[in-house]
């Protein structure tokens, strides 16, 4: 090999030099990228499974609609303890004495109880429902948390069943609530109710969707069909075969191991977590060891091969 | 030398910068890779991908889910996405092989990896507006994860609305922004040249 030269890489290139065109290049790149993109999409289409509603949810899953309505009214739900942004029902996750969620404080108020069963109640058409309404909100919250309570250990118990009778008369106004609330849901009125409860024109779904999600018997079940939970890799994953974001592999990779994957707070840990790993890429130029593996693994003579191969 | 706000401005910016080195017609004889291509068709996919994107917006968010034209301008746009980040992050790892931040080239690198997550940023919140069940799924979970660190009490990842107009509007002007400022460094401080070339090795920045 003859001298190699030897260049201040802050200085302007001196040496030797090749033609170049950018703009044809660019041109290129487009029309090329282009008809890749739309081949594929020619070819491979993309997915689109239907949004689910809470008429579609009650229809499918009438005992799991009815157990999750229950458990706004009892407080057992995933929304009903969440809190912050929804509620001060808990002080949410945090990292050591780092309590970011609970510090950001109420900014979404919602109470699941009133929000998803007795507002929307409120409004319906049903009598029956009305004033069994009225009956729960003229008891306390400790005899309103007994009659829920009682109401959904039955339905659990009872397995497959979205409404119950009341022979011992511990339930209250409850099943009358449910029932009310269900067949509101049936008729896609509850979708409605939820979605314009703070305005007419809506395009903000955090009331039927914060619902939605308290279903892990229905929404959950089927999302994991869709190989879409977390402990699928379903932050990266698309419904069907198409490809996800595969670029949050990263991301996805630490709710797949402990003490992540178990952890009560796995999401502040993973979410802090990826941001300092994000730092870290950032200033990779200035990471003592990390800067010097293009050094000591030399891909850099496969990328210029022929460049050293002239020189 | 005139002391004017516009004056100024036109320093710091026109006077800086060469057309040669803006536009340039030839390149150091070591331009000659593979892996520069990875750069040009991440542009590539960026315009496939404004381009579908603006079909998209002309019916609004639900158009593609009733419309075989629309469904396929949506696939466009999803199999762009899904090039786009194949070029970006092959084009990250063969910066990184070619150690690509040396001669005062971290400025480079930086506005690079802020395009990265700008892209991602960006990409979530099309997932969040599909409109479908995949996007409800997202939402649902996505909200733990901004909740759990107090960026949800601000980006409600539920609010499909946010979503959406961030969508279209702030967040591609700021990935355009980052991408236009990487270009423009990439311009101005030239194609890095090979490590074994590289005088100052020992620093290797």
């Amino acid at each position: 090999m003859s001298q190699v030269l030897k260049v201040d890489p802050s200085k302007k290139w001196t040496g030797p030099t090749r033609p170049y065109d950018l703009v044809k290049e660019i041109v290129i790149a487009v029309v090329v990228i282009g008809l890749l993109a739309m081949g594929l999409a020619g070819l491979f289409s993309s997915p689109d499974e239907k949004a689910l509603t809470l008429k579609s949810w009650v229809a499918a899953a009438p005992a799991d609609f009815a157990q999750v309505a229950t458990g706004e009214l009892a407080g057992t739900t995933g929304s009903a303890g969440y809190g912050a942004p929804y509620n001060s029902a808990a002080k949410g996750q945090h990292f050591g004495i780092i309590q970011l969620q609970d510090w950001a404080g109420v900014r979404i108020p919602i109470n699941p109880a009133n929000s998803f069963v007795v507002e929307p109640l409120l409004i319906s058409n049903d009598p029956s429902a009305i004033a069994a309404v009225q009956t729960w909100q003229a008891a306390s919250a400790d005899q309103q948390s007994k009659w829920a309570k009682s109401y959904e250990d039955a339905l659990t118990k009872a397995g497959d069943k979205s409404s119950l009778a009341d022979p011992a008369d511990a339930f209250g106004p409850v099943p009358a609530m449910i029932d009310g609330l269900s067949t509101m849901a049936a008729s896609g009125a509850l979708d409605g109710a939820l979605l314009t409860s703070d305005t007419n024109l809506p395009t903000n779904f955090t009331k039927p969707m914060l619902f939605l999600a308290d279903s892990d018997g229905y929404f959950g079940e089927l999302a994991t069909k869709q190989h879409l939970g977390g402990d699928q890799w379903g932050v990266m994953n698309e419904t069907g075969s198409w490809p996800g974001q595969s670029w949050l592999w990263l991301f996805s990779f630490w709710y797949q191991i402990d003490p992540f994957k178990s952890s009560e707070n796995a999401d502040t840990i993973i979410m802090l977590m990826m941001g300092v790993l994000t730092l870290g890429l950032m200033f990779v130029p200035l990471l003592p060891v990390i800067r010097r593996i293009p050094y000591k693994i030399p891909v850099h003579r496969l990328i210029w091969r022929s460049w050293y191969r002239s020189q | 030398m005139s002391g004017s706000w516009t004056g100024k401005v036109r320093r710091a910016t026109l006077e800086k910068y060469q057309p040669e080195d803006l536009l340039p017609e030839e390149q150091p004889a070591y331009v000659a890779s593979w892996i520069y291509i990875f750069g040009v068709a991440t542009i590539a996919a960026l315009v496939m991908l404004i381009a579908s994107g603006l079909v998209l917006t002309l019916q609004g968010p639900s158009w593609w889910h009733t419309s075989s034209v629309g469904h396929y301008v949506n696939s466009v746009h999803l199999w762009s996405v899904e090039l786009f980040f194949i070029f970006m992050v092959v084009h990250l790892w063969g910066k990184f092989w070619m150690a690509a931040w040396r001669g005062r080239r971290l400025a480079t690198w930086i506005t690079g990896v802020i395009a990265f997550m700008a892209s991602i940023i960006t990409a979530f919140t099309g997932y969040l507006i599909q409109t479908n069940f995949d996007s409800q799924w997202i939402a649902s979970e996505a909200k733990d994860g901004f909740n759990s660190i107090g960026v949800g009490a601000f980006f409600n990842a539920l609010n499909t609305g946010q979503a959406i107009l961030l969508h279209v509007s702030l967040l591609p002007l700021a990935l355009g922004i980052i991408v236009v400022w990487h270009i423009i460094l990439v311009r101005k401080k030239g194609v890095v040249p090979p490590i074994d070339n590289d005088a100052t090795i020992e620093g290797g920045s």
